[in-house]
């Protein structure tokens, strides 16, 4: 490491982590110190790496090499201090449960093996369907929720583990707009009470309004910091080079930021 | 009457009692694990366990000259992981796919199978000891010592899944999620399975190897119709395997030749029938009427929108087969929507000529305005939020609700665009298959 990170005050603090699918990797020697309190966007293209890092972090998948800290302290230790939103599509939304069992698997974790969730737990979790705005929903079938509604009970599922760290894969695939921007809001609630959030976005026209700090990646991290630092036409090159409709696409994200929209 | 004191008889039978006790058993174990079996697409699995558990229990007998339950459930298992194991292995370390993987186990396992059965029944030990029994099932061989084996079996799957029911349920929902909240996947995944194994093999000697896994999959497909709820799913799914089970029993008691296996199975598919008919919601049924429903409603309200086109500002009354015309429907469909219309209070019908209630014009102002609104918003703004609509739009007009007409109201007072002319003119076809436009 070139600088010195105190790993105390460091939620995510990666280092030389190498992440190979049958051995071949799609990852490669990330070195990243995630600061605390942000709003950290993880843009890259596809095929970049980006649900592979955030896995790797948790310990979904494999590591060939390198190691992860939470707060200075390995995952395995640090387990309850992370909240997860995975991807949508990754879950069969036909699955016989309603909205608010779905929230209330965000306290498995601290009710533990065997023991059921308590009174307190199943009030946290209605807490949390109602800060996404879904108390009427509790009792919905989720097959029978939008792509928004779905997404919003993953988030208040994450909201229900009570976390410090939010790794959250692709929030705004495929949701509408109110649904976004109750999502922002969230977010920048978590953010205001010093929660870190590490959140794969895909619409690079947001990514100055959303995100404080930046991490580009394209199998490795092409640049990572704060995002005016960061997000310019130089980085979006090196992250999406070769791909020329993203390239469009990123230099008028890139004229609309530096012509301060 | 014979045939009513045999039935008597039979139920007053001690043995019956212990036979009907057993399938009961079995059926509800099986039931139970079944859904979550089912739910973790993991149903054929139990077809190749028992399949593979065939050889295990020829040769337990032949190695140990007994058949003794426990000692040929034991071979059974050892012989029904082993199958699986090869099967992961195939998938794992070959090209060849699950499907064909385990096609492959099942049957050499079960040609096995069948050949050291043959060799047994041919030997003079073997022929009198009822392995065969094993291929169909007989509850009827059920002894006192193999319900023990049974009850145990039974209670400790049972007391494991109330006891694991939040992991398996996490598990199957979303393992990642599970195993980022510190629950080993592997670990649940082996509980599962291994209480999967126990329930195929409890089940072997009443069902059969050839049976058994549809005493999993069927209780399991037909609960699924009658809830959205994963407990209630199990619950259902637990009474509906007993309740095959012992019918089953019950019905081949009555015939004591016919194998129990196959009854039972018989019993739980009518049960398994029954419920894709008639299961609301998600019943065919159900969805049937839902549909027919859903197209009256949209042929009511495009003879709505035909009357507004047609009427005229002197005469308030259309002619039945002006509206055919308009609506390109032969005249009889068109009376026969006129006097549901009429049931409904929408519509007065006399003589070949018909005329809107109050009510009518209200239903139908709103039907046109819905229609006209929704092309506006289409066209000003291609997306709808997803919230409500992700249908084609001429669908999508007939579902439009008053407050989503309410909400399109504001969206294009916000967007400044001004809905004039006069709605009743505003008919633009009446669209049945749509997608042409």
């Amino acid at each position: 490491m070139l600088h010195a990170v105190d790993e105390s005050v460091t939620p995510i603090h990666i280092h030389d982590m190498t992440v190979a699918y049958h051995k071949k990797p799609v990852l490669w020697d990330v070195d990243l110190a995630v600061p605390e309190g942000k709003l950290v966007g993880v843009v890259g293209p596809n095929g970049a790496g980006k649900s592979t890092m955030i896995k790797a972090i948790m310990d979904l998948v494999p590591k060939a090499s390198g190691w992860v800290h939470i707060y200075g302290k390995p995952y395995s230790r640090m387990r309850q201090a992370i909240g997860y939103v995975p991807q949508r599509e990754s879950v069969d939304w036909d699955f016989p449960i309603n909205a608010l069992d779905v929230v209330l698997m965000g306290r498995y974790g601290h009710v533990g093996w065997v023991r059921r969730p308590d009174k307190i737990d199943r009030e946290l979790a209605e807490e949390a369907l109602e800060k996404v705005g879904m108390t009427d929903f509790g009792h919905r079938q989720i097959n029978q929720l939008s792509g928004g509604q779905q997404q919003r009970v993953f988030l208040a599922r994450a909201l229900a583990q009570d976390a410090q760290i939010y790794l959250m894969d692709e929030p705004f695939a495929g949701v509408d707009a109110a649904t976004e921007r109750a999502i922002i809001d969230i977010l920048m609630d978590l953010r205001a009470r010093k929660k870190t959030m590490l959140v794969v976005h895909h619409d690079l026209h947001t990514v100055n309004q959303y995100f404080d700090w930046l991490v580009l990646i394209n199998m490795r991290i092409v640049a990572a910091g704060e995002t005016r630092d960061v997000f310019t036409e130089d980085n979006l090159n090196k992250t999406y080079g070769g791909q020329l409709t993203v390239l469009s696409e990123a230099a008028q994200a890139v004229a609309h930021h530096q012509r301060g929209l | 009457m014979p045939i009513i004191s045999g039935v008597y008889e039979v139920i007053w039978d001690a043995t019956f009692q212990l036979v009907l006790l057993g399938s009961l058993l079995i059926g509800a174990t099986s039931g139970t694990l079944g859904a979550f079996a089912v739910l973790r697409r993991r149903s054929l699995l139990g077809d190749a366990l028992a399949h593979a558990a065939l050889p295990g229990v020829a040769l337990a007998f032949l190695w140990t000259q007994s058949k003794a339950l426990p000692i040929l459930l034991l071979g059974a298992t050892v012989s029904g992981v082993v199958g699986v194991l090869i099967i992961e292995a195939i998938v794992n370390y070959t090209r060849i796919k699950a499907d064909a993987a385990l096609g492959i186990v099942l049957s050499v396992f079960f040609g096995g199978g069948i050949v050291l059965l043959t060799h047994i029944q041919r030997s003079e030990v073997g022929n009198q000891s009822g392995l065969d029994k094993f291929l169909f099932g007989q509850a009827a061989s059920i002894v006192r010592a193999d319900l023990y084996v049974m009850c145990i079996v039974s209670v400790l799957v049972m007391i494991a899944v109330f006891l694991f029911y939040k992991e398996f349920k996490g598990l199957i929902f979303d393992a990642e999620f599970l195993s980022a909240l510190g629950f080993s996947p592997r670990v649940v995944n082996l509980l599962l399975m291994g209480l999967i194994v126990l329930t195929v093999m409890v089940g072997l000697q009443a069902v059969g190897v050839i049976l058994i896994a549809a005493m999993l999959i069927t209780p399991a497909a037909a609960a699924r119709f009658w809830t959205d709820r994963l407990h209630v799913m199990v619950l259902v799914s637990g009474i509906l395997g007993a309740l095959c089970g012992a019918l089953g029993v019950g019905l081949s008691a009555l015939a004591p030749r016919i194998p129990t296996g196959p009854v039972m199975v018989l019993v739980a598919t009518a049960a398994f029938l029954v419920s894709v008919l008639i299961a609301p919601r998600r019943g065919v049924l159900a969805r049937r009427m839902r549909l027919r429903a859903n197209a009256l409603r949209e042929n009511g309200q495009h003879f709505l929108r035909a009357y507004l086109a047609l009427q005229t500002q002197d005469k308030q009354e259309v002619v039945l087969a002006d509206l055919a015309g308009e609506l390109q429907l032969p005249l009889y469909r068109v009376r026969r929507l006129a006097k549901r219309l009429g049931r409904d209070g929408w519509v007065n019908t006399h003589n070949g000529a018909c005329s809107l209630t109050k009510l009518g014009h209200k239903e139908a102002d709103f039907v046109v305005k819905s229609h006209q609104l929704w092309e506006y918003y289409l066209v000003y703004r291609s997306i709808l939020e997803e919230d409500h609509v992700d249908r084609p739009a001429d669908e999508v007009e007939h579902i439009l609700t008053p407050e989503i007409i309410e909400q399109l109201e504001t969206i294009l007072a916000e967007e400044d665009i001004d809905i004039v002319g006069d709605i009743h003119k505003a008919h633009s076809g009446y669209r049945r298959t749509g997608r042409d436009e």
